[in-house]
């Protein structure tokens, strides 16, 4: 339907006496405001305001990041060149002249562009996306295999004693502070990496990993461990009567049952890791170039999409192009993330409806 | 292989190749967890000292020991800068930026709870809440970072601040405070309820002085995880209400910013012009840190593994 019949008819259905009616008397105002007052104060009403923070938020955090990164995805509407272009030509300062580019565009360009040099206002944040796969993927590769097993130890093999020692230890471990992994990764993993592969630094990508691994796998193990846990006891006891082996019935019944719960635990930590920042910003050495697309890639220092938010806030003039550029960086992680959290629940409650049993 | 056909639940206990290889992934999380553990302890304990815990930070320009026996001798290229002295202003501002933080989450993210469990119905708005506090807890904290100094340094005039920080701190517990509750609420039986109302209580009554006191070792253990959580939070107090050194050291008002032990520890180790000059420092500072976030989250273990033992009985 058209824009004019639309509101022809939203007009249709309007009182007609709404201009000519006489305005409700003030008595009748005050009890209708007094009955919005009680409404609100009732109990229901204020814890209903309460719930609605957290959506609120989200909203404002979701807001001010799209506000403040707008001027890059305008600017970058010209293709990633045309800044660099005019900073090159001596007219940094002008950057604003670029404000009317196509939005859409300038988020293509922003998100493809190859070179991240904020010093010649060279605003592709290709560079730090990669960077940050490759630390999460390595990441992903040391703590998925050694999360499940885990999991299935604890699940299956454990005896009950035990377990209850160990699984409080591997909620310890996601209780340390991320600035006490990054400072341990500094001192002690940092040195060592440089002189097991005989690097010049260290400071690695594979730095980023193996200290994000540890710390994205109790994630991978309390949740994982739950699936399994959470799949009836008849298939298990269905698959022994059968005269499978217990490792049988393991690899064969459990694990398929909860795979499902499984993936969502990764799903998670990938989330997770994905936003980490304070351990990669200090282990991960921050060079800002693409890595290479071979085994070599995790032997060369990255600057995940995290590390540059912090690392280069502080030295950015509040309202410049790279202040919103770092802005714009946020905003594509904030919605990596959300997507990639929202992916893990949509699974997790397929799985809590399949066993029907809350995790 | 191994079948046999008396002894079938006996399967279980029978040590087999299974368990040693399945055994060997936890083996290797516990020996990183012990390692991180082992390695603060053994490199911070040493620094540890009444006066490390109750001093104020200090620089000194001198080579080798603070007043130490070069102090006049020394030529200029020798020069060091030494932090020494004690991080009692860092303890204060992380236990300030905490108690604010969890003075703001808390009534929210109970009440919350409190709304979602008790008078919202199932249906389409509540699954949304739920996904929507699920992907809060999710976002990343550099985030929370640069929209606290966005927001509330910036556009609400806040600045670098303490009281930015509560807030943005307070935002980051909210979605663990939320769930923790909810989950406490939902494992109250009906009949507690039912109880109270038959009573003659009304619903906000029953849930005031029946629902909520029953509730409380789940709420406290969802309180005490979020504060270990926020006190081992750097990226988001980053740029919105953290500093390295101010000269009054402890924040005179709201307004001003505070020095907190994570970001103490981040800058001590990596930006400040005397990192890694003065190790043992950083590694007591670290061992502090770690003690307080670990001794709140074995509370919150202590206090739900309690409290699941007596929900068995219900």
């Amino acid at each position: 339907m058209d824009l004019i019949g639309r509101l022809r008819k939203v007009f249709r259905n309007l009182p007609v006496d709404v201009l000519t009616r006489p305005a409700p008397s003030v008595d009748v105002l005050q009890l209708r405001g007094k009955e919005y007052l009680r409404r609100f104060f009732s109990p229901e009403g204020f814890t209903g305001v309460c719930a609605l923070s957290s959506f609120i938020i989200t909203i404002l955090i979701l807001f001010f990041l799209i506000q403040q990164s707008l001027p890059i995805l305008q600017e970058m509407g010209y293709g990633q060149y045309a800044l660099p272009l005019l900073s090159g030509l001596g007219y940094g300062d002008y950057a604003w002249i670029l404000n009317n580019g196509n939005i859409v565009t300038g988020l293509i360009n922003f998100v493809t562009g190859s070179t991240w040099y904020p010093k010649y206002l060279s605003f592709g944040i290709l560079p730090l996306i990669a960077g940050t796969l490759v630390v999460v993927g390595g990441a992903m590769l040391i703590a998925v295999p050694i999360g499940i097993f885990s999991a299935i130890h604890l699940s299956e093999y454990c005896p009950l004693k035990i377990k209850n020692i160990i699984k409080p230890i591997i909620e310890l471990l996601a209780g340390i502070p991320s600035v006490v992994y990054g400072f341990v990764g500094l001192i002690f993993l940092v040195p060592w990496l440089a002189g097991v592969f005989s690097l010049r630094s260290g400071q690695t990508a594979l730095a980023g990993s193996i200290i994000l691994s540890i710390m994205i796998l109790p994630t991978i193990v309390t949740i994982s461990e739950d699936a399994i846990s959470a799949v009836p006891k008849e298939y298990k006891e269905a698959s022994l009567a059968l005269g499978a082996t217990h490792f049988q019935t393991v690899w064969k019944v459990l694990l398929p049952a909860a795979i499902s719960g499984i993936t969502a635990s990764i799903i998670l930590a990938v989330g997770r890791a994905l936003g980490e920042t304070m351990a990669v910003l200090m282990v991960c050495g921050g060079v800002a170039n693409m890595p290479p697309l071979s085994l070599q890639m995790f032997f060369t220092s990255v600057k995940p999409m995290t590390a540059a938010i912090a690392a280069e806030m502080g030295e950015t003039a509040v309202g410049s192009v790279h202040y919103s550029a770092l802005f714009g960086v946020g905003l594509v992680l904030f919605g990596i993330t959300y997507l990639v959290n929202f992916i893990a629940d949509l699974i997790n409650s397929r799985f809590k409806k399949k066993f029907g049993r809350a995790r | 292989m191994m079948e046999s056909k008396t002894e079938l639940p006996t399967v279980r206990k029978r040590v087999g190749l299974g368990e040693i290889i399945f055994s060997i992934p936890t083996l290797l999380i516990l020996a990183a967890f012990f390692l991180i553990l082992g390695v603060i302890v053994y490199y911070g304990a040493p620094v540890i000292s009444w006066n490390f815990l109750t001093g104020t930070p200090g620089f000194t320009m001198l080579y080798g020991e603070p007043f130490g026996p070069n102090f006049l001798y020394s030529e200029p290229f020798n020069l060091q800068i030494l932090p020494y002295g004690g991080i009692l202003p860092m303890i204060f501002g992380t236990l300030a930026l905490v108690s604010g933080a969890i003075g703001i989450a808390v009534p929210l993210g109970v009440l919350s709870a409190v709304y979602l469990n008790e008078y919202l119905k199932e249906g389409l708005f509540k699954s949304f809440i739920n996904q929507v506090i699920g992907n809060l807890a999710g976002v990343p904290s550099i985030v929370f970072g640069i929209f606290a100094f966005t927001f509330f340094s910036k556009q609400l005039d806040f600045g670098v601040s303490l009281l930015s920080g509560w807030f943005v701190l307070g935002f980051m517990a909210l979605p663990i405070i939320i769930k923790s509750t909810e989950e406490a609420l939902k494992a109250i039986p009906r009949g507690f309820r039912e109880a109270s109302l038959a009573l003659g209580a009304t619903k906000w009554e029953t849930i005031t002085s029946v629902v909520l006191p029953v509730a409380t070792p789940g709420i406290s253990t969802g309180i005490i995880l979020g504060i270990g959580r926020i006190a081992g939070e750097t990226a988001a107090i980053l740029f919105a209400a953290s500093i390295f050194y101010q000269s009054s050291l402890y924040p005179t008002n709201v307004f001003q910013p505070v020095m907190a032990l994570t970001y103490h520890l981040y800058y001590e180790a990596t930006s400040s012009p005397f990192a890694g000059i003065n190790r043992p420092y950083e590694f007591g500072t670290a061992l502090v840190l770690l003690g307080i976030v670990l001794l709140f989250s074995i509370i919150a273990i202590y206090i739900r593994t309690k409290s699941q033992k007596k929900r068995k009985g219900w």
